[in-house]
This record gives structure tokens, C-alpha cells and sequence, in this order.
């Protein structure tokens, strides 16, 4: 990792802080501040967008604790989502508890999902695992749809507005604020987590299973670690997003989303916090866009092509980003940051 | 006993269905160790391009499936030398996401060129229909039998007498030994991208003729998955008997459990649970190798 030149890392405390220098503090404090300010200036359009940019970014890091670092790939995780979502939709609409109380309750529930539809990747990995996690989606909603007295079913089920200390998160701006500190919040705990000893054994499982076990890594623990870490972000993302709607219901969590929410993962870059930040904007924009320029496409070409659109351009984007930027945005950005951070010499004291 | 009959004979014809999707995918599987997620996709652009051949074209039948056959060969021809071949080599997540992308524009395409509607070409496929008592066999499944059969012989009879055939049982073996034998893995591979996808189409053609085609006719190819993991990723003979049983098993569970259930739609879950249970217990399948790993 780069630092600025005349940056001396004088002891280990300096040596492991994510933020380094002044200057990079004074920008987080600006961009900290121009996002929480953002309710003053943005449309309701924007933050609608902005809002739903949090939730997947709130996801996609769940999904890159556990894809990306530990390497057991999920195509669940919107399932994963819809168990947090209802968990908590079902306490605070059956039990009339608040907010603040059914959010925890909606993470663990994810994670206990997590960790029973983790138990098949001790014996399998790969594409086994893939279908697994498939098969959890689907079984997930299905077990939704079924238990018809406590989650509605296919009729749903109303939630109210989340209520935190006598204030209640009604306009799209406080929702957007709860997000956005959701969001902060989950990207500063991923970029910790992965640093950790969990962290590392993640990642030693990720490039060698049975090297990593031969080190004395549990398998069975730090996998099931991961697929718990991961829900539960996975599970906090659906509560945010059910609470958003106030209403909960299986048509928030398709199966697509699974896949984009992995598809996010390659075009920001795997096992980078940075790149689950890039690929969760990225795609998200890439919606919207299809959004916006759909209904012109539709009149040119023909009706259908705004609903064919999204599907294509997403596809596409993946192909590009697989075949030429295999490691994402995130290392597309390192590599501009290093070229300005070198300018206009071409050589960086080697750390 | 001849409701349970008749729900084993049409479970049966799905299971065939089943079979021949998983057959596509376990040539790809077995030939470049690509697992393709879109193989369903070849399955719904088959029923499409049926109609287009049958009803907009109004050509015969044996010239649609020509027709058909060629569009698909070239649709893996050029699948397999754009988005496949750059990534030989890479982990087995990206070759999957690019399936899952394949996936995805295909079905994009669907959508744009046939405007993703209900289509019907009902009654210009020749039917066959058997009574045996009270039970009725569809056409569909006498069809897929005779189709499926033909399709698994022809194969056989290819992999064991052909030169290239043998080549595709060998990169199946052992990639290096077969490369430093002078094969071409590429041209391999590329053969097995159009196997498949004409396998597929076939399929498309088939269940578009009987059911019609719409959209989500390309989930077959996701049922085909528990089918594969049930007979053993590796084995065509494993996913015949494996798509048999998953048809007859879903659609019995389906006819008895249905009714008891508030929700319904069991049939839909079905592969999944099979699926889990499958991989939690024996995760190689019927017939699969099971894998040694060393350091």
C-alpha cells in the first residue's frame, strides 16, 4: 500500500491505521460531511438511489467477508437478506417491538441462517457450493412464502417506519442519514474484521484450504465464521431495506439480485472493502442508467427493450470487467493513485 | 394407484427433459471443467428459434431442426471463443460469473428479439399418444424418450468411435497428456461448447413444441442442476438416471404434498431440497468420482 512521500511510520500503531496522514483525515471529515448534508440538496430521486446504493454496499460487504476473503462463494445472499428482513419485519410487526431491537434480532436471524446453509461447505467447495447456496435462496423463500401466519406469505407482510429515540425515520432524508451510518459503519467494521485473526484465516483458507488446515486453522470454525459475519450483514441490509419499504415482502430479495450482488463483487474487486464500495456504486449507477435511458431505448427500438436492456448491459459489464479487469476497480484505482502520488517521478521508496 | 401411476409417467417425461439438459452440461463439465450456469438459456433460445423456424418461417420439420441445430452450433462456436477461451486457466468463481453473465444476456436477447411473450407452436411437432389402461403417456415424453435415446446413442457412438470423440474422453482425462499428445484442447473445447449448446436447443424445440416457450422455460436449467449433482457431475449415464428420478420424485411429492400445503408450489423447491440433501450426504453423486485432494 502506498503512502504519501515523507510519511515515516514511527510505531506500530501508525504502521496498522487505515487513515495516515492529516490530509487524508480532513478529506474523510469532508466527504463524512458533504454525504450527511447531502439531505439538503439532493432530490428525493437521488437519495431514493443513494439510499439503495447503501443497502447493497452494506451486502456486498457481508458477501466479500465470505466470497472475497474466505473464497466460499455464495449466490444466496439475497436469501440471506430476506431472512434478516423478516425477522425483524415479523418482531416489530407481530410483537410491536422497536427498531433498535428488531435490527440486532433480523442480523442474527440471518446469521444462524448463514450458518446452517454453511455446513454443507465443510465437505464441499466450488461449484458445489455455488448450487447450495442456490438451493438456500430458493428454500428461503419458499419456507417464506409457506409459514403464511407469521410472514403474510405472498401478501406480505406492513412494517412502520423504524422509531429511534421518540424520532421517527419517516422522510427519505433521515432514511437516507440511518443508511448512510449503516453503511459507514459496515465498511469501517469489514475493513477491521478483515485484519483480524479471523481475517487472515480467511484469507489462508481462501488461497489453500488444506495448506491453511495444515497450519492449524480450524476449517469448520473460521468457515462457519464466515458465512456468519457474512449474513449478518447480508441480515442488517434486509432489515434496512424492509424498513424502507415498510413493507416486507419476497418480490424485495429475487434471486437476481444474488447474482448481481457476486457481480458487484468482480466489478469492484474481490477481497478489497474498497472494491465491494466501487462494485456496489458501480452497479447500482449502471441501474439507474438503464432506468433512465430504458423508456428512450423502448421508443426507438421496440417495447421490450428497456426490460432486455438491464439484463444485457449488466452481462455485458461482468464479460468486460472478466476479461480485461479481472481485479476490479479497486486495483484500476490503486493504480491511478499511484501514478499521481508518483508524479512526476516514476519511483516510490519500496516499503 | 392410477393417480400415483399417471403422476410417475408425467414425472417421468420431465425427468427426460431434465436429462437431456443436464446431458449439454456435463459434456462442457466433463470436456473444459466450465460449469455453465446458462445452459437453461440454451434451452429457452431453442424453443424461440423453433418458432421462429416452424411458424414465422414456415418451414418443415426436419428443415427447423437443421436450421436450429446450425444457429445453435454457431451460438457455442462463438460463446466459447468470446467470453470462454480468455479465461482458461482462471478460478472457478469467474468462469462461473461469465456463465451467469452468458446467462443473462442471453436471456436479454430473449427478450429483445421475441419480445419475451408466450409463444405456441402446439400441434406442428408430430404427436405420438399411448394409452396403457387408464393411464395416458403424453406425446411429450414419448417424444423426449425417442429424442433423448437418439441423442445419448448418437453421443456414445461418437465419443467411442470418432478421433476427435476420443480426444474429448481424453481432455476430459488429463489436459497436459493430451496437449503434449499434440491434440488441440481448443478445438476440444470450442466442440464441446456447440455439443452442448445444439444438445440444449434440441431440448428448447421440444418442450416449446408441448408446452410453449415464455421466459421462464430457461429455470429447466437450474432444476438440471440438482439433476447433475444427483447422478454425479462427470457421468451422462448418471444424469440419465438421476433426471428420471428427480422428475418422478418432484412430481409425486408434488401431486401428494401440494394439497396439505397452504402455499403450494412444491414442485418448484423440490430440486433444491434434493440438491442439499445431496450435497450434505453424498456430495459426488450417484456416479461421480469422488476426488482425492493432495497438497
Amino acid at each position: 500500500m502506498g503512502r504519501q512521500r515523507g510519511t515515516f511510520l514511527e510505531n506500530y500503531a501508525q504502521d496498522m491505521a487505515i487513515i495516515r496522514t492529516r490530509l487524508q483525515w480532513a478529506m474523510l471529515f469532508i466527504f463524512l460531511l458533504l454525504l450527511f448534508s447531502c439531505p439538503l440538496f439532493l432530490s428525493d430521486r437521488a437519495l431514493t438511489v443513494m439510499t439503495m446504493i447503501g443497502i447493497a454496499v452494506i451486502s456486498v460487504h457481508g458477501l466479500n467477508i465470505l466470497t472475497g476473503y474466505c473464497g466460499q462463494i455464495s449466490i444466496g445472499h439475497a436469501g440471506f437478506m430476506a431472512v434478516g428482513g423478516y425477522t425483524s419485519a415479523i418482531l416489530s410487526a407481530k410483537l410491536g417491538w422497536p427498531f433498535w431491537a428488531t435490527l440486532p434480532c433480523g442480523a442474527l436471524g440471518a446469521g444462524v441462517a448463514g450458518l446452517i446453509f454453511g455446513l454443507p461447505s465443510l465437505k464441499i467447495k466450488g461449484f458445489y457450493l455455488i448450487m447450495a447456496t442456490i438451493a438456500a435462496h430458493f428454500i428461503i423463500v419458499w419456507l417464506i412464502l409457506q409459514l403464511y401466519g407469521l410472514t403474510g406469505g405472498g401478501d406480505g407482510l406492513a412494517v412502520s417506519r423504524p422509531e429511534i429515540a421518540g424520532f421517527t425515520v419517516k422522510s427519505k432524508g433521515s432514511y437516507f442519514c440511518l443508511v448512510m451510518a449503516f453503511a459507514c459503519l459496515a465498511t469501517y467494521t469489514a475493513q477491521n474484521i478483515v485484519r483480524t485473526r479471523a481475517g487472515r484465516a480467511f484469507v489462508a483458507i481462501r488461497d489453500n484450504d488444506l495448506a491453511a488446515e495444515v497450519m492449524g486453522i480450524n476449517l469448520w470454525s473460521y468457515k462457519l465464521q464466515a458465512f456468519f459475519i457474512g449474513c449478518v450483514y447480508a441480515g442488517v441490509a434486509g432489515v434496512l431495506l424492509v424498513h424502507y419499504y415498510a413493507f416486507a415482502s419476497v418480490d424485495l430479495f429475487p434471486f437476481m439480485d444474488s447474482v448481481w450482488y457476486l457481480g458487484m463483487l468482480i466489478v469492484g474487486g474481490m477481497g478489497s472493502t474498497l472494491g465491494a464500495l466501487f462494485g456496489a456504486i458501480a452497479l447500482k449507477l449502471l441501474d439507474e442508467l438503464v432506468t433512465v435511458v430504458g423508456p428512450g431505448l423502448s421508443a426507438i427500438v421496440a417495447p421490450q427493450a428497456a426490460a432486455s436492456m438491464g439484463l444485457i448491459a449488466h452481462g455485458l459489464v461482468i464479460i468486460i470487467f472478466l476479461i480485461f479487469e479481472p481485479r476490479g476497480l479497486a486495483h484500476r484505482w490503486e493504480l491511478v493513485g499511484a501514478y499521481f502520488r508518483l508524479w512526476p517521478f516514476s519511483h516510490e521508496e519500496r516499503e | 394407484m392410477t393417480y400415483f401411476l399417471q403422476l410417475v409417467v408425467t414425472g417421468f417425461s420431465l425427468g427426460i427433459v431434465y436429462a437431456l439438459v443436464a446431458i449439454g452440461f456435463v459434456i462442457i463439465l466433463k470436456c473444459s471443467e466450465v460449469f455453465n450456469i446458462a445452459q437453461g438459456h440454451f434451452v429457452l433460445i431453442g424453443g424461440y428459434l423453433g418458432y421462429t423456424f416452424l411458424v414465422a418461417f414456415h418451414l418443415p420439420i426436419w428443415a427447423c431442426l437443421l436450421m436450429a441445430m446450425a444457429t445453435a452450433a454457431v451460438m457455442g462456436l462463438l460463446i466459447e471463443r468470446l467470453t470462454l477461451r480468455p479465461l482458461v486457466g482462471q478460478p472457478v468463481l469467474a468462469v462461473i460469473m461469465m456463465t451467469i453473465a452468458l446467462a443473462s444476456i442471453l436471456e436479454g436477447l430473449a427478450t429483445l428479439i421475441w419480445g419475451g411473450e408466450y409463444k405456441t407452436y402446439h400441434g406442428l411437432l408430430p404427436t405420438l399418444s399411448l394409452h396403457i389402461g387408464e393411464i395416458s403417456v403424453p406425446s411429450e415424453s414419448l417424444i423426449g424418450l425417442i429424442v433423448s435415446g437418439a441423442a445419448v446413442t448418437i453421443l456414445m457412438l461418437f465419443f467411442h468411435y470418432t478421433k476427435i470423440g476420443l480426444a474429448m474422453r481424453a481432455t476430459a482425462e488429463d489436459l497436459q497428456v493430451v496437449q503434449s499428445a499434440g491434440i488441440k484442447a481448443t478445438r476440444v473445447y470450442a466442440l464441446s461448447w456447440v455439443i452442448a449448446s445444439v444438445v440444449g436447443v434440441i431440448g428448447g424445440i421440444l418442450l416449446g413444441g408441448v408446452s410453449g416457450v415464455m421466459i421462464p422455460l430457461a429455470n429447466v436449467g437450474i432444476k438440471a442442476f440438482a439433476v447433475v449433482l444427483l447422478g454425479g457431475l462427470e457421468s451422462i449415464g448418471g444424469a440419465i438416471v438421476a433426471g428420471i428420478i428427480l422428475g418422478i420424485l418432484e412430481n409425486v411429492a408434488a401431486g401428494y404434498l401440494d394439497p396439505l400445503l397452504p402455499g403450494g408450489g412444491l414442485a418448484n423447491v423440490f430440486p433444491f431440497i434434493v440438491m442439499i440433501v445431496v450435497l450434505i450426504f453424498k456430495p459426488h453423486g450417484l456416479f461421480g468420482q469422488v476426488r482425492i485432494e493432495r497438497i
